[in-house]
C-alpha cells in the first residue's frame, strides 16, 4: 500500500484544502496523473500522483483542511491486488452514493466528479450540455466553472439595463476565466518595437479628407495589420481543445476596457477580408454597446485570438494573459516618441511596443517571432492594409 | 457665448461620453484624458460634440493644443 499524503509546495505552506478529488476509488492511476485539486495560499493547485496503482481509499473529503503530509488516499501498487476488506470498505464509500443523488437528470452513464456535480445542480447547469475534460471524459469542477462562467456572460447580455448586477457577473465571469488560464496555460512572452512613422503619417493625409465622423483611429490599422499578419502565420489563430486547432475564420477578440473596472471582449469577425472604413464602422457600433454591456453571447465567444490596445494614452507595453481556449494574446502600448537608431543614425520616431503572449502548448517562440515580424512588415506598408 | 457657458458645454459633452464621470473632478489644467481615463474613440465622440454644439471645424493637427479644459475653451473661443 502507498499512502498519498498532501504534498508540501514551499517552506511557507502549512496546510492544504481539498477542493475536488478528480478520481474515485478503484480508479487505475500512473505516474503523473492529476488526481486532485488543491487549495492553498498559492492559489488552486492541481496536484499529481508519483505512483502508479488503483486508488484504495479516499480519506480526505472535499472541503477538509488538512495540514502538510496528512495521508489523504491509499494506493494499491500494479503489483498488489485490492484486499477484500478495502473492496467492502470501496462499496461503502460515501462518494460514490452522492453521484446516484441530485434532482438533475444525469445519464447514468455520465462520469462525472461529486463536487461538480454537487455545483452544477446549485447553479442550475445541465450537464447533458458539459464536455468532461478529467479522466475518460469525466466532468470535474472546472468544468462546471467553466460553463456557469459561460452562463454569466450570457447573463450580461440579458440583463443590460441592469448594469450593476451584469458587472458582478463579468467580475466572476473574469476571475474565472483568467485563472483558468494562468493555471492551464504555460504562457510565453515575445516583445517588439514598431516604428509607426509611416503608419500615422499616411493616417493623418487619410484623415484629411475626410470628414471628422468618418476619420479613421489608429486602432484600425493595428487590427487589420494583425489580421494580415496572421494569414501569413495561422497558428496563432487556434483553439487548444484536447490539442491544437486552427481555426480558418480570423475572428479578432477587441479588448474594451469598462471605466469603472472590467473588460469585455466582443469579436471582429474576418477583420482580415474587412476594409479600414469597415473595421472603424464596426468599432463605431461596438465599443459603446460594450461600455454599456449590451453585446450579443455570439460576439462575445467567436474570437479567435485577441488584441488588447489597454495601452493606449497611457502604459507603454502590455503584456497580456491568454483567453482560453485561444493560444495568443497581442497586446498594443501607448505610441510614444522613442530615439531610433537607423543606418547608423539616430531619430526621434513614434514607436510603438507589441507584446505577443502566446501558449507554448500550441505555438512555439520561431513562430511567434514570425507572426510579429509579419506585424511589423504590415504596418510599413500602411497604404496596402 | 460666455466662457461659463462654454465650460458648461464641454463638460455636458464629457458627461455624456463617460457618464459615470465627477465633472467637479476635473481642473482647469488638468490633461482631460488623463483624469478621465478618456481613449481616442472617446475623444473623437468629444470632438464630433464639440465641432456640432459650437459649429466649428477642428483638424486633427488641432488635437494636440486641446487637452485641457482652459484650452479646450480658448479653442472654441478663437475658433468660432
Amino acid at each position: 500500500m502507498i499512502e498519498f499524503t498532501m504534498p508540501s509546495l514551499g517552506a511557507d505552506m502549512e496546510d492544504g484544502t481539498l477542493v475536488e478529488w478528480r478520481v474515485k476509488s478503484g480508479d487505475f492511476v500512473k505516474r503523473g496523473d492529476i488526481i486532485a485539486d488543491v487549495d492553498t495560499q498559492k492559489g488552486l493547485i492541481e496536484i499529481e500522483v508519483f505512483d502508479e496503482g488503483t486508488i484504495a481509499e479516499l480519506i480526505v473529503k472535499e472541503g477538509e483542511k488538512v495540514p502538510v503530509g496528512t495521508v489523504m488516499a491509499i494506493l494499491i501498487p500494479v503489483v498488489e491486488k485490492v484486499p477484500a476488506i478495502k473492496k467492502s470498505r470501496i462499496k461503502k464509500e460515501p462518494i460514490k452514493e452522492m453521484v446516484k443523488e441530485g434532482s438533475i437528470k444525469v445519464d447514468d452513464r455520465l462520469k462525472i466528479s461529486p463536487l461538480a456535480k454537487k455545483i452544477a445542480k446549485e447553479k442550475g447547469i445541465d450537464l447533458t450540455a458539459i464536455k468532461g475534460s478529467g479522466p475518460e471524459g469525466s466532468i470535474v469542477k472546472k468544468d462546471i466553472d467553466l460553463a456557469v462562467a459561460m452562463k454569466v456572460e450570457s447573463h450580461v447580455e440579458v440583463t443590460g439595463g441592469k448594469k450593476e448586477i451584469a458587472e458582478k457577473g463579468l467580475r466572476a465571469a473574469i476571475a474565472s476565466a483568467m485563472s483558468k488560464s494562468n493555471r492551464e496555460i504555460p504562457h510565453f512572452y515575445l516583445e517588439t518595437r514598431i516604428d509607426m512613422t509611416k503608419a500615422l503619417e499616411w493616417l493623418r493625409k487619410a484623415n484629411r479628407q475626410r470628414e471628422l465622423k468618418d476619420r479613421l483611429l489608429t486602432i484600425v490599422l493595428l487590427i487589420k495589420a494583425t489580421a494580415k499578419a496572421i494569414k501569413e502565420v495561422p497558428s496563432v489563430n487556434a483553439f487548444w481543445e484536447n490539442g491544437l486547432q486552427l481555426k480558418n475564420a480570423i475572428n479578432i477578440g477587441f479588448a474594451i476596457s469598462l471605466r469603472k473596472g472590467g473588460v469585455v471582449i466582443p469579436a471582429i469577425p474576418e477583420a482580415d477580408k474587412k476594409s479600414l472604413n469597415q473595421l472603424m464602422d464596426l468599432l463605431n457600433d461596438l465599443i459603446p454597446r460594450a461600455r454599456a454591456l449590451q453585446l450579443r453571447s455570439s460576439e462575445l465567444s467567436e474570437s479567435t485570438i485577441t488584441i488588447s490596445n489597454i495601452g493606449e494614452g497611457s502604459t507603454d507595453k502590455v503584456f497580456g494573459v491568454i483567453y482560453p481556449p485561444q493560444v495568443a494574446i497581442l497586446g498594443f502600448g501607448n505610441i510614444v516618441e522613442e530615439a531610433w537608431a537607423k543606418d547608423g543614425e539616430l531619430s526621434a520616431r513614434p514607436v510603438v511596443h507589441v507584446t505577443l503572449a502566446a501558449d507554448h502548448r500550441a505555438i512555439d517562440g520561431y513562430l511567434g517571432s514570425r507572426f510579429l515580424m509579419a506585424l511589423k512588415r504590415n504596418l510599413q506598408k500602411p497604404e496596402a492594409l | 457665448m460666455k466662457e461659463e457657458e462654454t465650460k458648461a458645454t464641454i463638460l455636458k459633452l464629457l458627461q455624456e461620453i463617460a457618464p459615470d464621470i465627477d465633472p467637479e473632478e476635473l481642473g482647469m489644467d488638468d490633461n482631460i484624458r488623463e483624469v478621465f481615463g478618456i481613449d481616442s474613440f472617446d475623444f473623437l465622440q468629444l470632438i464630433i460634440g464639440i465641432d456640432k454644439e459650437f459649429g466649428i471645424t477642428t483638424p486633427e493637427e488641432d488635437y494636440g493644443k486641446i487637452t485641457t479644459l482652459r484650452s479646450l475653451i480658448t479653442y472654441v473661443k478663437a475658433t468660432k
